[in-house]
């Protein structure tokens, strides 16, 4: 009887969600009539005719819309993982700092982690290029040609960063790091007291305690959370529109407003961060899975 | 005779008013065992987590193996301790990602820069010794409490101390595996181990200790060796707490 009823309320939702995809379908048909377009992915090979200020490969006005969606890829590529890389760094100095034994240290990360937690990410991706970049003088930092910081962004060792992209991975990656640390701290205090006891009384360094006993027990409770940290990030990332900056959603929003083709654009962008995502989740899980292999034979 | 621990008048409290230890003084020789005994609560871990550095403590001074310690927590003599101190806990504690070998040789690959042979090679004998080194390769979640006691054991020893701590081994064991970690320790008492011993194991205490130091309210009641203790307490209050223990 009961497993009847279970039945019954799954055709009325499945029913309900054909409908709703039906509406959906119908809407987006007659807008297409409307606008006299049409569905087709033709024009992604026209020129593109607008400026790009960032490109990893070459790149001219010239060129189709989808090599400029390509470098859109590209830009939001390379802004995601330097930010998950440098997010992580920093996520773990300062989770760490929080659960360790310094005073000091843990009023500063705890403070950090509020503060950056509690603002919005676009309020500190305006603060970081508005006040931090382009309020700076022509030669704030320059520290005998190896680093150069300035209004116009970050010269380092012959790496030459524009202040939007830098501005963007500053953002990103202080944003991301104080969700981090807080995953971090978690899986920390997920480890039994006994453990630290344990590794303290044998003689053991904090330091070595807590590479060779702590973190290992941590890591099964910090990868998931990781893991969705990432994939926040790489979402957080199209807010680059905001200062400027041209990543795949900036790019996609220009081509829009050329050629009205909003629904194939949204198609590529919503398929590429499926990829994206998807490619992030599972090498995070293969990640987690040698971890347990090596470590949890139980 | 050899002082291996003498404790000059200590006290502490974790939050203000209420003393988690109460003045405490004691000494103990060297290949003496001390079997700390008291109601729950009495500050029996308290007191034996000050030797190795585990607690920190408000006043006094603690003199291990020639190293003295004080209310200032200095962290290179309270490294120096440990390393010659080893420690068996309630609960087992052995890393549960380790191998059973490899939570013995830890600390001698680590602290002690052993090789890996040769740390192995002596992890193998302990283990033989405690009479599991069939063991050897198993996780810890894989053996019963007993064994996996007896590991503790084992992996305290690896650093070869000059003085072993235990706070209650056997409470969170079946009855009927508590045997088999109270005869690994009475051999190590016979071979001449300092040890220290906070338990309610009453045959244990009368047969393997040298002096027994009763603790109520985190004060010393009285200290006294095995036979007067349990035949004619100096105190009220231990002839109280052992009437409990033996209902
Ligand atoms: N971490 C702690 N924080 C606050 N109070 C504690 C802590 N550990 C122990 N105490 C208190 O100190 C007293 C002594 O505890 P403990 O040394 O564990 O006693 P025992 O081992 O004899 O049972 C108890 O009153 C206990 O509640
Ligand atoms: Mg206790």
């Amino acid at each position: 009887m009961k497993g009847d009823k279970i039945i019954f309320f799954q055709i009325i939702i499945i029913l309900l969600l054909i409908c709703l995809f039906g509406f959906l379908i119908n809407n987006l048909i007659i807008n297409l009539i409307r606008t006299d377009l049409g569905f087709n992915f033709s024009w992604l090979l026209k020129p593109a005719s607008f400026a790009l200020a960032e490109h990893a490969l070459p790149y001219s006005p010239s060129d189709s819309y989808a090599w400029a969606l390509l470098i859109g890829w590209l830009n939001s590529l390379k802004v995601i993982f330097v930010s998950l890389f440098l997010s992580t760094i920093l996520g773990i100095i300062i989770g760490l700092s929080r659960t360790g034994n310094n005073v000091l240290l843990k009023i500063i990360s705890s403070f950090y982690i509020t503060i950056i937690r509690q603002t919005p990410l676009l309020l500190q991706l305006m603060f970081w290029y508005f006040v931090g970049f382009l309020g700076l003088k022509n030669n704030f930092i320059n520290f005998t040609n190896l680093l150069k910081i300035n209004n116009q962004g970050i010269e380092f060792l012959g790496l030459s960063l524009t202040s939007e992209f830098s501005a963007l991975i500053i953002g990103l990656s202080v944003f991301t790091s104080a969700f981090i640390a807080e995953v971090i701290r978690g899986g920390i205090i997920s480890v039994p007291k006994g453990q630290w006891e344990s590794f303290r009384s044998l003689g053991l360094s904090e330091r070595n305690g807590l590479i060779r006993v702590i973190i290992p027990q941590a890591l099964p409770a910090i990868i998931p959370g990781l893991t969705s940290q990432y994939l926040n990030l790489a979402k957080n990332s199209t807010l680059a529109i905001a200062i400027g900056y041209s990543d795949i959603y900036a790019i996609n929003d220009t081509i829009i407003n050329q050629t009205g083709r909003a629904i194939e654009c949204f198609i590529i962008l919503l398929l590429t961060f499926l990829i994206l995502n998807l490619l992030i989740t599972n090498l995070m899980e293969t990640i987690n899975k040698f971890i347990n292999k090596k470590n949890f034979l139980y | 005779m050899n002082t291996i621990i003498k404790v000059k008048n200590i006290s502490k409290s974790y939050s203000r008013g209420l003393l988690a230890l109460d003045n405490v003084s004691l000494k103990v020789n060297q290949g003496k065992v001390l079997v700390i005994m008291g109601p729950s609560g009495s500050g029996k871990s308290t007191l034996i987590r000050t030797f190795n550095g585990l607690e920190t403590f408000d006043a006094g001074e603690i003199d291990i193996l020639g190293i003295k310690i004080n209310s200032n927590y200095d962290e290179r003599r309270i490294q120096k301790i440990r390393k010659r101190v080893g420690m068996v806990f309630q609960q087992f504690n052995l890393f549960p990602h380790l191998s059973i070998l490899d939570n013995i040789t830890l600390a001698p690959l680590n602290v002690q820069k052993r090789t890996r042979i040769d740390a192995e090679e002596f992890g193998m004998y302990l283990l033989n010794q405690m009479g599991i080194s069939m063991h050897a390769g198993k996780y810890p979640s894989q053996l019963s409490g007993g064994e996996q006691q007896r590991v503790a054991i084992a992996r305290a020893l690896a650093l070869k101390p000059e003085l072993l701590l235990f706070d209650e081994p056997t409470s969170a064991l079946d009855p009927e595996r508590i045997n088999e970690v109270l005869d690994v320790m009475r051999k190590l008492a016979q071979d001449g181990m300092t040890m220290v011993v906070v338990t309610h194991e009453i045959n244990f205490a009368k047969d393997v200790s040298d002096q027994i130091l009763f603790m109520d309210s985190g004060k010393v009641i009285e200290t006294s060796t095995p036979d007067i203790f349990f035949s004619n307490a100096k105190h009220e209050r231990s002839r109280k707490f052992l009437n409990q223990l033996d209902k």
